[in-house]
Formats: structure tokens, sequence, C-alpha cells
């Protein structure tokens, strides 16, 4: 048992109704990159929190170095040697490299003391790992790859022997993200043990030695890499579920409803979301977006919606031109066509606080129908909610109850109700059934299929891979903010998952 | 996720959970009547005696609830959106230069019905220009519109001593304050409505703007709940991002609710200066614009709720004033810190007995459950 | 050699009255760095201020006034603290009933106390803080130009003047050059990057809290102990929101606030000088408008039409874990 650096024992770990790890059973080997990899949602990063104690397990045993700790808070993960990169940076921005180091381990109550030593031990760090960064260069004047540069360092700092990594290439350039491996070969060379919790196949299979699969907050296998093929990996991460068939016929598509031309979006740390996208809609299909979450699909969306500045490129909604760069409104293009289901109904697609009426009405406020004048007229909307109730089956049929009372799927059902009974020309949906019940599920799969055969434009994004392949007539592969590939919705689960794993993409891009 | 507490019936939620704070509220206060030395039970006898005893402590009491729905609501119309306008006493004060000018200009040659309703666009428009800037620094340039509103408090009170001491000022007259109006610039006493129940108003200066503020309310219910405009002020108080997806303009709501808000507590102005004191006096709003934010939490920003909180608060001033006269140690500064406490209490520590008061619903759920299965059983 | 003589009394009057706006908006700048926005530094003020004019009159001893004025300030700072930091209120609405409990109480306690209108009573001189004379200063007075800065601008003032200016570098030091300070502005910028470095954020905003309270129990004692001699009702008449401007004027930085409170103490100090005296090329200027141009002053800066103030980072927001 000497090799073992990290062992978890039967964790478990729930968020009210949501069971975010299950009895999770996991031994990590000193000296080694372990790889964790799951969808989104997965529980990996919640199973890290919990390591690091930011969270504590509701049941299980943790063991560090075969020893058992119970690690209440990150004070006691930090001084068993357990140091954590986040996804989201947790340094200061208007603070020196120096001082983000130091803060929480400064040594004497005076910081002059320690500053020379820590400044020190830095250059120590740099340069035994290769770590190249000015200690007093403030971290907002830094690129995020030095910045993640510094939360290693903050780490290491700290004589951490073991380093989690939250998904560490998320915001890196392909560039960065080779340096940041090199990186964490030295790190392994020195003797530390890592783990890598990434989505992305093509980084499991660069620098882990092993690899432990999450699906739906349980580990379901852990392999050696070498001894693995992203085919198999693949398979685990995503399952072999049960293909919801829809029944569709064939597409017949028409004219041209959406056209988007070289769009790239930054968001506001300069980072480009979405790299020179192009693709048409035609009416009567439905084209959708695979990829694993976070590399565009949201960005893209809300850019074509009108609620995100696009840095440049066009979109040609009907044949006329969106001012995406610009000037955006998002009620014009209602007014032209376009209907959006936006992938967060709980902060954007719906007010939670609102009565169902008034939130099958959002966005669409300013429409005669629901007015007298500029006051609501109350009957008719309300009206209108009960026919969309009665047709959506929502449950319960209260257009009163506040919208918060209502399950998942049945907000899900408002907001499409809202938006498809608009007859739009162009709908675009994301995340049609995130977090809906197995009954809305397929309700909703068919009124998209619907929206489809009545000849609308149909643009769908989502992270689960079985609903693009079953409601898609074309299906575009984003990865890293660039699509990489189109397929038919024939094509295999594994090759599509290459494609989403940056894979294929790079043989397609280099070839 | 986005609950942090459970979910409480609605009587609880709006009945019982205010009610509660508003108790402990005032269980501090007797706490303090009982450091100086006097029996909070004999506070609290004078109390409603001074504000219900007589039908002229009614009219005060309604008088001074009047000034209080007008603050209130405005408050509350900022809080649907979103805002913190903590700016409503520089907006009275302010709008008191609409009602004065009015009143100057007309009261001599024509009767209040043509003065009341210009002193009313004049308190409206100054009250809402001062509002206007902060509402429209935070929509173009990003300032705090808290920390902009508290600086336009003291920017208006400075610009009110100037005007009443060197421009509205009478000549030869040495107090900060207009002429005394005539008779065009004197609203007329509600008596009729009191002697309806058979009371006397006595000297209570409770005059007609006490319906101009119950209609008011009225509208403010009816522009945050039946127009479009309301709706669209809802929705960004309550998601901002909700409201760039419907494609609500933040800058445009922000704009237009302050102004309203300050229109609202601008025509706070009309009670004191046309009802009572028939000119405009150096620091006529006496924290009632303070008192508004008191009203709104507690009010929980609804005109129905509104209302009875700013009644609450007019038996607190009459009613102080009684306690006043009769316990010589409790002064009315007494009402300023049960005021205090009630911000404290309903707003900033609005929380603090949710969990207590969730845990007895939940027991009582899970006992009443018991008897269900026992019963089944 | 007139304009001097004016110039060095117009100073020394300055000083005067910017102490306790030093003081407070010194204290406002533990709390604010930290991440927990105070209006309510007004109200502490005028507790501190109650406490001191009480205790000592009836002690007979400045310093238990001094020491009761910290007590009061820190506890009701810890109010504060309670609301916003462990109940996760709304800090503006916490600050403000701080502000009107204190108003109230201090004229109910006063009254029922002294039964003087609200005041305590006057204080002997052994009760309240005397003013320190420099040594030789009566000599050195002599000396032209030098002599007056020396005598009068310079020496003169009360123990808690000399200390108000010290806890200027103080600041700073604390702020930037000790642990406290560093993990401090930390919080006040991203608590998250504190909580993951293994420090309490909660306990951590406790004491910049107790700090801001023990700062503003200084400032309220200079206002009766020293300034005047004895509480008189509602006499930080908007101190403390002064003390605010200035903070925000000096952009949360301990130096900048000394020049802020010199600023906005040299214009009060301007106004009653000027009062009723016209000034070339602009004539009379309304003793209000030197009054207000603090607030305009600030709102100018705030609108970033002369620099841009940005608040610390996690300002107004509880820390709440993330999911």
């Amino acid at each position: 048992m000497d090799d073992i650096a990290i062992e978890l024992r039967g964790i478990d770990k729930s968020f009210g109704l949501v069971h975010a790890n299950k009895d999770i059973n996991l031994k990590v080997r000193k000296g080694t990159i372990h790889g964790i990899i799951g969808e989104n949602g997965a529980g990996k990063s919640t199973l890290m929190s919990i390591l690091y104690g930011f969270y504590q397990a509701d049941r299980g045993e943790i063991l560090v170095c075969g020893k058992q700790v119970s690690i209440r808070d990150p004070n006691t993960a930090i001084s068993v040697g357990i140091g954590m990169v986040h996804q989201h940076f947790m340094l200061v921005e208007n603070f020196t490299v120096l001082e983000n180091v130091m803060l929480g381990a400064e040594d004497s109550q005076i910081l002059n003391k320690g500053i020379n030593k820590a400044r020190q031990e830095l250059k120590r760090l740099e340069k035994e790992y290769a770590l190249e960064v000015n200690p007093d260069a403030l971290i907002e004047e830094l690129p995020v790859g030095l910045q993640q540069r510094v939360e290693i360092l903050k780490a290491l700092y700290r004589r951490a022997d073991i380093l989690i990594l939250d998904e560490p290439t998320g915001v890196l350039t392909p560039a960065e993200a080779d340096h940041l491996f090199r990186i964490l070969g030295q790190l392994k060379a020195q003797g530390k043990t890592i783990i890598l919790i990434t989505h992305k196949l093509r980084e499991i299979m660069a620098i882990t030695d092993e690899v432990s699969v999450m699906r739906r907050g349980e580990m379901v296998a852990t392999r050696t890499t070498r001894e693995t093929t992203v085919e198999e990996l693949a398979e685990l991460m995503v399952g072999r579920r049960v293909l919801l068939r829809v029944q569709k016929g064939e597409a017949k598509p028409g004219d041209v409803k959406l056209a988007v031309q070289g769009l790239t979006v930054k968001d506001s740390r300069g980072v480009t979301m979405v790299d020179d996208v192009s693709f048409e809609v035609r009416a009567g299909e439905i084209v959708g977006i695979a990829g694993v979450a976070g590399n565009g699909q949201s960005e893209l969306l809300e850019a074509i919606a009108g609620i995100r500045r696009a840095t440049s490129g066009t979109v040609l909604l009907n044949g006329r031109s969106v001012d995406v760069t610009g000037h955006r409104d998002p009620a014009e293009l209602r007014a032209r066509g376009l209907a959006h289901v936006p992938e967060d109904r709980h902060h954007v697609g719906l007010v939670l606080k609102f009565e169902e009426s008034e939130n099958a009405i959002l966005g669409y406020h300013n429409d005669p129908r629901y007015l007298n004048g500029v006051f609501l007229d109350i009957d008719a909307i309300r009206k209108d909610a009960e026919e969309k109730i009665a047709k959506y089956d929502i449950r319960p049929p209260n257009a009163r109850l506040k919208t918060a009372n209502f399950s998942g799927g049945n907000q899900q059902k408002i907001v499409l109700a809202r938006e498809m009974e608009r007859g739009p020309d162009v709908l675009i949906i994301g995340q049609p059934t995130r977090g809906v019940d197995v009954g809305a599920i397929e309700f909703i799969h068919k009124r998209i299929i619907e929206m489809r055969d009545q000849g609308k434009a149909v643009l769908l994004v989502s992270v689960e891979l079985d609903e693009i392949r079953s409601l898609s007539d074309r299906i575009l592969v984003m990865f890293a903010g660039r699509v990489v590939g189109e397929r038919s919705p024939e094509a295999s689960e594994g090759e599509l998952g290459l494609l989403m794993a940056g894979v294929e993409g790079r043989k397609e891009a280099a070839g | 996720m986005s609950t942090p507490y459970a979910k409480l019936p609605g009587w609880v939620e709006y009945g019982l959970v205010p009610l509660v704070n508003l108790a402990v509220a005032f269980l501090v206060a007797g706490l303090v009547v009982l450091l100086v030395g006097e029996n909070p039970l004999e506070a609290a006898y004078h109390l409603i005696n001074g504000a219900f005893g007589r039908g002229e402590y009614i009219g005060f009491t309604l008088y001074y609830a009047t000034t209080f729905i007008f603050t209130g609501l405005a408050v509350a119309v900022a809080f649907h959106a979103g805002l913190f306008n903590i700016g409503g006493e520089g907006q009275a004060y302010v709008g008191g230069i609409g009602v004065a000018l009015a009143c100057l200009w007309l009261d001599k040659v024509m009767p209040w019905y043509v003065v009341f309703p210009l002193a009313i666009l004049g308190s409206v428009f100054f009250g809402a220009l001062w509002a206007f800037l902060p509402g429209w620094l935070q929509a173009k340039r990003g300032s705090h519109i808290v920390i902009t509103t508290i600086m336009f408090n003291f920017i208006a009170s400075s610009l009110m001593v100037y005007l009443l001491t060197r421009v509205l000022k009478p000549l030869g007259s040495m107090a900060p304050q207009t002429r005394t109006f005539a008779e065009g610039g004197q609203l007329p006493k509600l008596d009729w409505l009191l002697s309806i129940f058979g009371l006397d108003v006595g000297t209570a200066p409770f005059n007609i703007s006490f319906l101009l503020a119950l209609a008011a309310a009225f509208g403010v219910w009816v522009l945050i709940w039946r127009t479009r405009l309301g709706y669209e002020m809802r929705t960004m108080g309550h998601s901002p991002s909700a409201a760039r997806y419907a494609g609500i303009r933040e800058s445009r709501i922000t704009v237009i609710t302050m102004m309203i808000s300050g229109g609202l507590a601008g025509m706070m102005a009309l009670n004191p200066i046309m009802g009572e004191q028939f000119r405009m006096q150096l620091d006529f709003v006496q924290g009632a614009g303070f008192v508004g934010i008191a009203v709104a939490l507690m009010g929980r920003s609804h005109p129905g709720g509104i209302i009875p909180a700013a009644i609450l608060f007019g038996v607190l001033y009459q009613g102080g004033a009684e306690i006043a006269f009769e316990m010589p140690s409790i002064s009315r500064d007494m009402i300023v810190i049960i005021q205090g406490l009630v911000i404290l209490f309903a707003g900033a520590l609005e929380n603090m007995f949710r969990p207590a008061i969730t845990r007895a619903f939940a027991m009582r759920g899970q006992r009443a459950a018991a008897v269900v299965q026992a019963k089944g059983a | 050699m007139d304009f001097f003589h004016v110039l060095v009394v117009l100073l020394e009057s300055t000083i005067r009255v910017s102490v306790p706006l030093l003081f407070a908006a010194l204290a406002g700048l533990f709390t604010e760095r930290a991440g927990v926005f105070d209006i309510g530094l007004e109200g502490k003020m005028l507790g501190a201020a109650f406490a001191a004019g009480a205790v000592a009159a009836v002690t007979q001893s400045v310093w238990a006034g001094l020491l009761a004025a910290i007590l009061v300030s820190v506890l009701l700072s810890l109010v504060h603290g309670y609301a916003s930091i462990t109940q996760r209120g709304n800090q503006i609405v916490s600050g403000v009933a701080i502000n009107f409990i204190v108003a109230g109480s201090t004229v109910i306690l006063g009254e029922a106390w002294f039964r003087q209108g609200g005041r305590t009573p006057a204080l002997a001189d052994g009760a309240r803080f005397q003013t320190i004379s420099l040594p030789e200063a009566d000599v050195i007075r002599e000396v032209p130009f030098l002599g007056p800065i020396y005598a009068d601008l310079l020496s003169g003032h009360f123990l808690l003047t000399y200390i108000a200016f010290a806890m200027v570098p103080a600041s700073w030091w604390v702020l930037y050059r000790t642990r406290f300070g560093l993990r401090l502005r930390a919080v006040g910028e991203n608590p998250g990057a504190v909580d993951t470095a293994g420090i309490s954020v909660i306990w951590l905003r406790y004491r910049a809290v107790i700090c801001c309270g023990i700062l503003c129990g200084f400032a309220g004692a200079y206002l009766s102990l020293a300034m005047t001699a004895g509480f008189v009702k509602g006499m930080t008449a908007g101190k403390g929101y002064i003390a605010l401007a200035a903070l925000i004027f000096a952009k949360w930085r301990p130096v900048n606030i000394m020049f802020a409170c010199l600023l906005f103490g040299f214009l009060d100090a301007l106004a009653i000088r000027l009062q009723g005296t016209p000034l070339p090329l602009v004539g009379q200027v309304p003793v209000q408008f030197m009054q207000a141009l603090p607030y305009i002053l600030t709102v100018i800066l705030l609108a970033g039409f002369i620099g841009k103030a940005i608040p610390p980072k996690a300002g107004g927001v509880p820390y709440v874990k993330e999911r």
C-alpha cells in the first residue's frame, strides 16, 4: 500500500435532491498522473472539492499516503500535502504574483520578514520546475497561461505533493496547453502526484498514466492509459444508453433561413470562445451542434440571439443581416422571426419569481395582443398562457403559480411553448432537456421535430450526444471554439466522440 | 440551489415572518424604555392612546402616514427594479421647490384646486429631476446609485438652504422660509372624512393629499403589476440576465425607474408645505425619506403592505409625541430608535428568524405526516 | 504678511475639522477593503462621542471616556458585522439602521441620565483632552515664517490629532506590510482566494469590522472630549458621510485619504472663513456651495469624469461558497 498517495473509500455526497457523488472508490498511485474524465455534471469537480476540503462528504473515508484523514477545510488539505488548481483561478487580480503566492502562507505577521524568503523559494521553484514568471507582475496584467502557472506555484509553495488540476486547459490556447503538459511531466519526474480532471480525451491519452471514468456521479472504471483506447474511454464516458429513437421522416430542406459567416466571439478576458464559425440552417431541417460543454456552443448561441457581442463575422436572418458586432437588440430579432430557447432557463429563459403567465410573455411583452396601450392585458395574457398550458400539457395547469414551483420539465415546457407558439422562422435551442424528467424529454423531442416538419429552421445545441443524434438532420461538431467537422446523424458514437475530443479534428485540420 | 431557505406557506412568508421581525424590533425598543427607567407597557399605552385616542390624534396619525406612503412608495418602486434609492430625503426636499413655486405664483389669484394640480406637477418634476441624475450616472457611467443618492441628499440640503436664505425668502424676513401662502396655497382638510366616523379632526393637518397618497399607492400597484413598464422593471429587478434576454434595456429602465421613484418622493412635499405649514421651511422633510426605507422594507414593497406600514409609522410619530408629553424621560427620538430597529430586523436581519420558523414548520409537517401514517396503520 | 497669517489660521482650523474625518475615513478603509460596505460610520462615530462624553462626565476620566467610546463603537460594528457577514444581510440597510438606532438612543439615554436636553454635562479640564504645546513653541513663534508654522500650525493640537495623522502611515503599514493587511485586502477582492488558501473569510472580515469600530471610537471621542467639552445631540452632523465621501474620493488608499480629508476639511474651514467675503473674479461664493463641494466632487469622481474610483471587487457582496 506504500505507493498509494490518495485513496477514497465510499465517498457519497448529495446537494438537496442532486446526488453528485455515489459511493466513489478511487486509488491514485504516488508519482503518477491520474486522469479523471467524465462529461459535464458527472461529479468530477464535486469529488475534488471534497478532497480539498471545500465540501464535506456525507459518507466515506479519505486516506492520504495510507493514513486516514478528515479534511474539514482547505487548511487541512494543505497540511496533508494536497494542492489544488481551480478551474476559475483563485487569484487576487490586483496583487502581485509574489503576494498571491504568499497569501495564507506568509510565515510571520510582518510581511517583510518572509518576503525575501518567499522570493527565494519562488526562484527555486521556478528553476526546479521551469515555471518562470515575474514575481512582481500584477496578476491582472498576466495572460491566462501565466496566471495558471501562479496557481501551480501557489500549491508548490505550500509544499503540496499531490496536485489536483480542475479542467486546467479550458482557458488555454493549444500552445499554452502543451506547455502545461510539459510542466506536469516535470512535476511528475520530481515525484509529485497529479490528479488531472478533464473532459478532453486527447489530454488523457497524452499525459496520464492511469485514468478513471465518472458518469452521472459514479466511478465507472479505472484503466491504465497505455492499455486503453480513446474509443473505449469515450464509450465509458457516455455510456451505452438506450437511444431515445424519435419517430421522424425525411427532412425536406428549403431555403437558407439562418446563415452564419466567420463568427468570432471573445469573452471579457479576451479569450476566443467562438473561432471563425460558418454554417447555414435551412428551412425544414434540424442542425445539431455537438460538443463537450465549454467548447463555445453557448457563446455561439448567445451571439446569434443578440445577447452577447460578437467580435467579428456576419449573421443573416431570412437573408437580411443582423448586427451581431454592434447594437444588438433581442426584441428586434424576435420580431424578425428568431426564437431562442436559452440554455440556462433558471437565470435567462425564465424569471423564477414570476407567475407562469408572466413568463409566458417574456420577451414578447411588447406584442400588442398582450397590451391595452401601455397596460398589460391580464385577461389576454392569462388566456394565452392557459392555452399553452393545455397544448403543452404543463403541470400543474395553473397560470398563476410561481414559476419556481414547477418541475424542471414543466419549466422547460413553459419556455418552449412561448418560443415555439410564435411560429418563428428560425428556432435556436440550447440544452432542450437539461434537468428535465424522462417523460417530458419525449414530448419536447416530438415538438422539435414538429417544428422542423412545419418548415422551421432549427439550430440545436446539446451536450447530450444521443439527443443530437436522434434529432438532427446534420451534425456539426464544435471543439475549442471551432467547427471541426460535419457528420450525418448515422455517424457512429465513437466517430463523433473522437471529433468532440478534438482528436480527429486535428488530423482533419492538418490533412 | 438558488433558494437557500425552504419554501414557506404564503401567510407565513408575508405575514408571520415580518410580524416576528417587527415584534423583536419592538421588544428591543421596550428594553430601551426599561433602560431609561420607564415602564414599556405604559409607554405602549400612551403610544396607542396618543395615536388613536381622539379624532384629532387620528388626524395627526394619518397626516404623518400620508407623508410616509409617498416616501415608502418611492423606495419600493426602485426596489422592484433592483435599485436602492436612498435619496428619497433629498428628492422630497427638492420636490418642495415645485410646490413652493406653484403656490408663490398663483396662491393669491387662484383657488386651491387650480394650484394643487400644478403643485403636484411641480413636485414630481423637481423630485424626478433630482433622481434623474443618479439614475443616469448609474446607467451611463456606472457610478453606484447608493453612494450617489447619499451624496445628492447632502447636495440637496445645501441647495435648499441656499434657496431658502437667498432666493425664496421674502425681503426683510429673517427666517429661512418662503412667505406664508394665501388661500390658494392651502389644501382643504379632510374633516368630512373623519366626521363620517363621528370624529373631529380638530387642529390636525390631515388634508387632501392623503387621498392623493392613496391614489399614488393604487397608481404604483397598477404601474408595477399592470403595465408593460412595470413588467420590465420587475424582470430587471429579479433577473438582469433574463431582462437582457427579453430585450429590455437596462439603462433605460434604470433612468425611468429612478425618475418615478424621485417623483413619488417629491410628492411628499405637498403634505407638509400645502397641508400644514402653508410655506416652505428649512428641513421640512424631517427624515421622512429615510422612514420610507423602513416602510418599504416592512411593506415588502407592495402598496398593500406600504399603507399599513406607513400608518404604523404615523402611529409612532403621533403616539411618540404623546409619550414624550406624558413621560418626560422619553423624547420623540424614541421613534428614531424604533425606526432603526425596524430597518435592522425587517431589513438587514430579515432572515435571522427564518431558519427557526422553517424548522418549526418542518416539524409540524412531520408530525402531521406521522399522524396521517398512524391513521393509515 | 496678513495673508500669511490668515492662511496659517485657515490651515490650523483645517486640521482641527479634518481629524474626525480622518479617523472615520480610515475606519471605513478597513471594512471596505475587506469587502464590507459601511454607511454606518456616522452612527458609530455618534455613539462613540456619546459614550465618551457620558463616561468622562461620570468618571471624570478622559481615558475612561476614550475607552467607552471605542467599546460602544466596536459593539455597533459587531452588529453590522453580524448582519452583513453572518446573516448575509444587505450591508446598506444594516448601516442605515445603525445610524438611526444611534441617533435616537444617544438622545434618549442622554436625556434620561443627565437631563440636559440631550447633552452630557460640560467636562472639566481633567476629563477632556488638552492641547499639547510642542517644545519651545512660544519662543520659536517669533521666528518669521517658520515660527508661526511651528507654533500655530504644528503645535497646540490635541493628542488625538497627532494620533489621527500617525494613523495614516500606521494604516498604510498594516494594510500593505503585514500579513493581516495582505489577507484583508485579498478578502475584499476575491474571498474565494482567501478561502481556498485555508483562511477563514468570516473571522477575517470580523476583524476588519472591529478595526473599523476602534477607529470610529477615536473619531467620536475626538468630537466630545477634544473638539468640544461634552456631547451635543447629533454632533456628528453628517461627518460620517463626508468621511465616506473622502474614502471614495481617495480611491480607498490611506495616504490619499489624508489628503481628501484635509481637502474636505479645508473647504469646510474656508466656507466659514469666506462667509460674506467676496472673492476676486468669482464674487461672493455661497457658503452652501462650499459645503456641498465635497459631495459634488465625489459624485464627479464616481462618474469617472476625473479618474476612476474602483471599489474593492467583492465589496457589498456576502460570501457564499460556490457550488
